[in-house]
């Protein structure tokens, strides 16, 4: 089937509408002539319902998805996300309710959102839950501007060094950077886990703070916790957890009891909240008492009216600020609460649990073929190498686009920077057995082909909508919006590949 | 065990025999025993029929879009989706997919990306835009910080008073650490003449919002021509449906453009998920924050899309990136870019219509009541300001007694405007609806 759609813009007609509007039934009053906009509109495009309607439905099926299949995206938690969620983030007084609507009209609101502050503390080990951050970087840098406030408030003006592993995500640095701290880089043990040497030497009066992720980016718990988390508190430093792999931990350690003072949840990763292709996300945030006066605001608090329990915003003290508008992504933390209360103290500890035996188990099924970066016992994802014997030209990058072939989604590839051709393999806890082992067959029998014939792997993908893209071209001629002339020009080149393919060689 | 989890406990004992080990519990040797397996003190487990329930118990005791007629804006805006919208998030194609950083199998998101990219630049006149921020405050906030990265030796944003109080909060949270100056607010009622007097060499960029917080609408060319000769940017934050009548701001020459998108296709939400959008000159590409999708070809010649000029971003540049930016809030750029297709050019113009002409003949009908006067700001779109003869919150509450959600009480932003009200009038507010509220602030 040929699933190839245009761009909207070329199946627009002039006098078409896709909306039924109402008619005006008031006096039209007069517009300010100065402030018209002088195009009339006249790039929007103009499509019926029905025509918009095929038009994302056909560009739809052009993608993979949880729904279709398995996912195991490394360190992005692509578990499946359960229908009641969506379901109930629909409800018309969660979905329609105006944020800045009386509290005493927002009382369902303000008590799931009291409840999942609880929730979410309870399950981290943390004193104060903030839900306001949007994403998981949001969380991050909400966290680091608590780090600099409290540092501030004590009158400890000089630490502004943020210390970050060498395997840590991009958005760590990144954040510390836009908070105006410098990044001093920590170097990873041989097990993967913070090199307390190096870290030592890197501790000082002016350390703000250590962004950790726990368990790490290679997959392994940080056995060191309590002891790196000593030292930086030593220092006078503070303990950020990144939270993108709690999906490991839940009823099986909480950050809060082992040294962090502050974390992110990544509600669309361990909460399952949808990734949306991207978005939207959730990046709550949770934190010991001493740091509670420093959250972004508003925040929820229960108190009693009338001898019954009742909600209210209130900001902290000495609160950084707003991170952004309202209260947070509110639809998110519906999906999350649900989530939550659907599986329980017990069902959330087997969630990690099962978590941990997937990914495990595809470790000691695959490890053979393609080494395991460290040789023990992972977490909730497996690090290996595409690097195969007999097969010295494959790359983990056609090893993952083989894989599209076989009707999985490919690992993250090339992350942490600190693994060579890193396969970095998240099957989450919701994939069945069967699936687990249709994915190692699928794998072994990609190193069979690397070690047969390598272009079987450079030719890949060559069943999904389209085969691999020209990204130079797309970075050193940008189009980054329609426009028919440069639409042409690209198709005018297209054909001539096709034309160059056809042609048989000599 | 859980009906999410597909694995039984013969295969469970299977897979631990295969790794070598008891028991699940001994998969987790390397966590401290200490703080191995602390109960978790949750409420018990709920079935599906008890969590709708639940659910549906704590949706209820709020008033929404369903249940009352609301007349509050104040940047977020109860405008009218359209039922393919919600058809199309729904597709587990679309909102069950990961970032697309693997094109050939994420062309749908990709394709989306590229057309909501493009919608945007085709009503808003700019050049380019990016994938998405989290909402129209921290974009807002995020292009304040481009701009400093994009001129020389300038330290200081002037943000205009009239900039919605909350993204002006939002804008001093980002900047607290950067060392970046914000002026131009310290007089709640300066007005943009004013703060534009205010640039000078040490001016990075000039922020102002149009129509603003007020509801007032502004010529902006003469203020990127003043901001242009102190060698400042000019950020022009807008309302999408506004720019179905009114000057975009590409059209005034804009340098950077930002704007809560949550009017297009998005509901309330009682606050988020909404959408930020961002767009910019071509010559300020290199610096912009986020996601970009671009067109390109396959090795077979066939047109496609993939994320491009990924070397702005966190997880390439790391700590020299544009922005920690990464999880956007991309659905919601897919909702915007549903809704802007099925409006178009005809219905765009036709909303904003709507929204104009309603809210003129309500400030009209209202100005009429006795101790009630609508305040002469200029000219308006959908928001205006109401001066009331008793406090806002008084009136509110008298107004929920019948089904009304009242406007925004400006005192909590501006203290020095008591008794005023903030109301928002768009095609949602029948001139019926109107009529009530009319009727039920006479009687009150």
């Amino acid at each position: 089937m040929n699933t190839y759609e245009p761009p909207i813009f070329e199946l627009s007609a002039p006098g078409k509408i896709g909306a039924n509007l109402p008619a005006l039934d008031v006096p039209a009053a007069e517009l300010p002539a100065n402030l018209l906009r002088s195009d009339d509109l006249a790039a929007m495009p103009e499509l019926s319902e029905t025509e918009v309607m095929r038009h994302f439905t056909r560009i739809s099926q052009r993608n993979y998805c949880i729904d279709t299949g398995m996912y195991p995206l490394g360190s992005c938690t692509m578990k499946y996300n359960p229908k009641i969620h969506e379901e109930a983030a629909r409800y018309a007084g969660f979905a329609g309710a105006h944020p800045l609507q009386d509290e005493q009209l927002s009382q369902g609101a303000l008590r799931l959102m009291y409840e999942l502050q609880t929730l979410l503390g309870e399950i981290s080990g943390f004193d104060a839950v903030s839900l306001q951050p949007a994403a998981g970087a949001q969380g991050e840098f909400t966290g680091v501007l608590v780090f600099r406030a409290y540092h501030l408030s004590r009158g400890d003006t000089e630490r502004n060094e943020i210390l970050v592993p060498d395997s840590a995500h991009g958005t760590n640095p990144a954040t510390a950077a836009m908070v105006g701290m410098k990044v001093i880089e920590v170097q990873s043990g041989p097990r993967g886990n913070c090199n307390l040497e190096d870290l030592k030497s890197k501790l000082s009066p002016r350390t703000a703070g250590l962004m950790l992720t726990n368990p790490n980016t290679v997959g392994l718990f940080e056995q060191n916790v309590r002891e790196v988390a000593e030292l930086v508190h030593a220092a006078g430093g503070l303990m950020y957890g990144d939270g993108a792999n709690f999906n490991a931990i839940l009823g099986i350690v909480k950050p809060g009891a082992a040294g962090f003072d502050f974390m992110h949840y990544n509600l669309h990763k361990t909460f399952t909240t949808p990734h949306g292709g991207g978005g939207p996300g959730s990046g709550a945030v949770g934190c010991t008492a001493a740091l509670a006066p420093f959250l972004p605001g508003p925040r929820v608090e229960q108190y009693m009216q009338d001898g019954k329990p009742a909600y209210r915003f209130f900001t902290p003290a000495q609160s950084i600020g707003r991170v952004k508008s309202f209260w947070g992504n509110f639809g998110m933390l519906v999906r999350a609460w649900t989530y939550i209360r659907t599986l329980g103290a017990a069902g959330l500890r087997e969630v990690s649990e099962t978590a941990v035996l997937n990914a495990n188990y595809l470790r000691v099924k695959l490890q053979g073929t393609y080494p395991a970066a460290y040789n023990r016992t992972c977490m909730h994802e497996c690090v290996l190498k595409g690097q195969l014997a007999e097969a010295p030209q494959a790359r983990t990058l056609d090893i993952a686009k083989r894989l599209i072939d076989y009707g999985f989604h490919p690992p993250t590839v090339y992350f942490p920077l600190i693994v060579p051709e890193a396969l970095m393999i998240e099957p989450t806890e919701t994939e069945s057995k069967q699936n687990l082992d249709a994915f190692v067959e699928a794998m072994l029998k990609i190193a069979d082909e690397a070690r047969a014939d390598i272009e079987i792997l450079h030719q890949a993908p060559t069943t999904a909508p389209v085969r691999r893209l020209d990204e130079v071209r797309a970075a050193r001629q940008p189009v980054l919006k329609y426009d028919a002339a440069k639409f042409a020009q690209l198709r005018e080149e297209g054909s001539a590949r096709a034309r160059e393919l056809a042609t048989p060689r000599t | 065990m859980s009906h999410y989890i597909s694995i039984t406990e013969a295969e469970r004992a299977e897979m631990l025999a295969a790794i070598g080990v008891q028991g699940v519990t001994d998969l987790f040797a390397d966590v401290p025993e200490a703080l191995r397996f602390p109960e978790l003190k949750l409420p018990p487990a709920l079935s599906e029929i008890e969590l709708r329930r639940e659910l549906g118990a704590m949706s209820n005791q709020n008033a929404n879009a369903n249940s009352h007629s609301i007349f509050l804006g104040a940047g977020a805006y109860n405008h009218f989706v359209p039922s393919a919208v919600d058809q199309i998030l729904r597709r587990s194609e679309f909102y069950t997919a990961y970032t697309p950083y693997q094109p050939e199998i994420s062309q749908g998101t990709l394709q989306a990306i590229f057309e909501y990219q493009s919608l945007i630049c085709a009503m808003t006149g700019m050049d380019v835009a990016n994938a998405s921020h989290y909402d129209g405050a921290t974009a807002l906030a995020e292009a304040a910080i481009m701009a400093v990265n994009s001129t020389r030796n300038r330290r200081t944003v002037l943000v205009a008073p009239s900039v919605n109080p909350q993204y002006r909060a939002v804008l001093r949270t980002y900047l607290q650490g950067t060392g970046i100056r914000v002026r131009g607010d310290e007089n709640p009622h300066a007005t943009l003449d004013e703060v534009l007097a205010l640039a000078d060499n040490t001016t990075a960029a000039v922020l102002v919002q149009s129509p603003d917080f007020f509801g007032t609408l502004h010529d902006l060319k003469p203020l990127v021509a003043r901001a242009h000769a102190a060698g400042a940017l000019l950020v022009a934050h807008f309302d999408p449906i506004a720019l179905g009548l009114f000057q975009s701001p590409g059209e005034a020459g804009a340098d950077l453009a930002t704007a809560e998108g949550q009017p297009l296709g998005i509901g309330l939400n009682y606050g988020g998920p909404y959408l930020g959008m961002f767009a910019c000159s071509e010559k300020l590409v290199r610096k912009l924050p986020g996601r970009l999708a671009g067109a390109t070809l396959d090795v077979e010649g066939r047109l496609a899309y993939v994320l491009t000029l990924q070397a702005r971003e966190q997880h390439i540049r790391r700590e020299n990136a544009t922005s920690n930016i990464c999880t956007n809030q991309g659905l919601m750029a897919l909702a915007a870019a549903v809704h802007l297709s099925l409006l178009g050019r005809q219905g765009l113009r036709r909303v904003a219509e709507l929204c104009y002409h309603r809210a003129h003949y309500a400030a009209a009908e209202l100005g009429k009541l006795p101790g009630y006067r609508v305040e002469d700001r200029g000219a308006f779109f959908k928001e205006f300001v109401l001066h009331c003869p008793r406090p806002v919150a008084e009136i509110n509450a008298a107004l929920r007694e019948h089904g009304i959600v009242g406007g925004y009480d400006v005192s909590q932003d501006y203290p020095d405007m008591p008794n005023a009200m903030l109301l928002c009038v768009t095609e949602m507010n029948s001139k019926a609806e109107i009529d009530v509220l009319v009727d039920e602030l006479r009687a009150s």
